[in-house]
């Protein structure tokens, strides 16, 4: 699936769901089916700043392209990653640093997080624009 | 009736994502009654004029309604004068006051201060700034399993050196009422004074200075249903007398030169800079409403009953483990854990149940450290709720634990 199709994908996932609750019900789900992140990993160089919850981001690079795994140790905002991490999986660099993140505002993500939530969520991009940002020109 | 009490808060009525707010995160701040936001609007409608100092007639009306939050203030926690009452922009500004001025009046190298490890932050940072200004060591009193004060351990703790001690009249956490009175007779009969931090104690409990024979009690406005940025120190005349001023500026001296500066005498004298003449005529009906609702039989008995059913409820749930428990000294304040599902999330799906609670830190890492939590999720009832509200809170909390779990 090309990075457009696995946006689309999400946001027709979340169409669904009318009440906040399902959507969080949703993300619940996913942050419960994510890869088990091994403990060593959980360092200070992948958590990332500025989310109330920890968060752990680390990647991989594949015959340019980049696989990210990550962990929370709260349930939504593992989804959150979750849902971040599988749509960036698998792309290159260049289709990363030039995505908008558009989808996470046309689902309405951002909107209905509480705002140290929602600061969360713009640095998990913030750090997945960063990772993809590395080593490039 | 608790319709009549809830009538008087517009925000109460409010609605959030189409369902009834359920606001139980008292603790950090109250909702405001129609006759304080009357006050703040009419004060700046009508009585907006710097004080003290202008002749003009609304200088005249801004000073009176100021001063006057003064008395008011002065009979309600039944201090000996009104110069014992200085205004600030709230309880963590009169902590940092008293840290600083009674710091630099008294406090030297390897001189201690004991604090206890369940403070707020507000009541931490501000003596380790002091005793790293002054190279002075801060000691901490530990609480028991059960959260409430080891004070057993206070005399151990209190040295020749100790210059003071600093102790919240009720945790923000754990929601205990500490034996104050008995930590200043423990501390006085060594000499050292003691200054309570009453944010949350003022809101829950009758407080008479005089009676607890504190020689600070410090608190917030807007945790009382006053204005925000409103805040009052008290202090023992002796000490205030005895300390220098924090801030300069302002109304804070009686005469300027480059020679020599002298000061204004109590309670301008920590006054300095503009003060908040909007905000503190509104402590009045505040403090009005406060002693209503302590009169109040119907108001008494629902927070009694809130008390009891939310802690058996939290209690005998298997899930749930409860700080501070013990239920003759509790206000109805819970924090809490759900074993296996993180506080953060609990807090984010009951708020779109309509149910706001406090989730996370709380403002007292150092206590979360002794609790061994990465944070805990808090309901912190007001006057104004319901048994109903809290029986409603208990469900929901099912419900998102389930949805963790």
């Amino acid at each position: 699936m090309s990075l457009e199709e696995k946006k689309q994908q999400i946001v027709e996932d979340f169409s669904v769901y009318d009440e906040w609750l399902d959507k969080y019900e949703y993300l619940i789900e996913l942050g419960k089916g994510l890869e088990a992140f091994p403990e060593e990993k959980k360092t200070e160089e992948r958590l990332i700043k500025g989310c109330q919850s920890r968060v752990w981001l680390d990647s991989e690079e594949r015959d340019g392209r980049l696989y990210f795994t990550a962990d929370s140790d709260a349930i939504i905002t593992k989804g959150i990653i979750s849902l971040l991490i599988s749509v960036y999986s698998g792309s290159t660099k260049e289709e990363i640093v030039a995505d908008d993140f558009g989808f996470v505002a046309e689902i309405g993500l951002k909107d209905n997080l509480s705002p140290t939530r929602a600061n969360g969520l713009v640095s998990m991009i913030e750090r997945i624009k960063e990772i993809a940002g590395q080593g490039r020109q | 009736m608790l319709e009549e009490i809830r009538k008087q808060f517009p925000a109460l009525s409010a609605h959030v994502y189409g369902k009834p707010l359920v606001y139980l995160d008292n603790a950090a701040t109250a909702m405001r009654p129609q006759s304080v936001v009357d006050t703040w609007s009419q004060s700046v409608l009508t009585g907006n004029a710097n004080i003290h100092r202008a002749v003009h007639y609304l200088a005249g009306v801004a000073t009176e309604a100021y001063e006057g939050a003064r008395d008011g203030v002065q009979a309600f926690i039944n201090a000996s004068s009104r110069e014992e009452i200085v205004f600030t922009s709230g309880a963590t500004a009169a902590v940092n006051l008293v840290a600083f001025s009674f710091g630099e009046a008294f406090i030297g190298e390897g001189d201690e201060v004991i604090v206890s490890t369940a403070e707020h932050h507000s009541n931490i940072v501000p003596w380790q700034l002091l005793c790293e200004r002054k190279k002075a060591v801060l000691k901490v009193l530990d609480i028991r399993e059960n959260g409430t004060l080891a004070v057993e351990q206070l005399e151990k703790l209190l040295s020749q050196r100790t210059k003071i001690v600093a102790i919240s009249h009720i945790s923000n956490v754990l929601g205990l009422v500490n034996p104050v009175r008995e930590i200043a007779q423990i501390c006085h009969a060594h000499g050292v004074p003691v200054l309570v931090d009453g944010a949350q104690g003022i809101v829950h409990e009758p407080v008479d200075v005089q009676a607890l024979d504190c020689d600070f009690y410090v608190f917030s406005g807007h945790k009382l249903y006053a204005a925000t940025g409103t805040g009052v120190l008290y202090g023992k005349r002796k000490w205030l007398d005895a300390m220098p001023p924090y801030m300069g500026g302002g109304e804070m001296i009686k005469s300027v030169s480059f020679a020599q500066t002298t000061f204004a005498p109590l309670p301008e004298k920590f006054e300095a800079g503009t003060q908040n003449f909007n905000g503190a005529p509104t402590l009045v009906p505040a403090i009005r409403f406060a002693q209503e609702a302590r009169a109040n039989a119907a108001v008494q008995a629902e927070q009694a009953a809130i008390t009891e059913y939310v802690y058996t409820k939290l209690t005998e749930d298997e899930r749930v483990t409860l700080y501070g428990t013990s239920l003759k000294q509790k206000i109805p304040l819970f924090s809490f854990a759900v074993k296996g599902a993180h506080h953060e999330d609990l807090a984010l799906i009951m708020d779109k149940m309509g149910v706001a609670l406090r989730s996370g830190q709380m403002c007292a890492e150092p206590l979360m450290d002794r609790l061994g939590v990465t944070g805990l999720l808090r309901a912190s009832f007001g006057p104004y709720n319901t048994l109903q509200e809290a029986e409603y809170f208990i469900k929901c909390l099912d419900k998102a634990i389930n949805m963790l779990l």
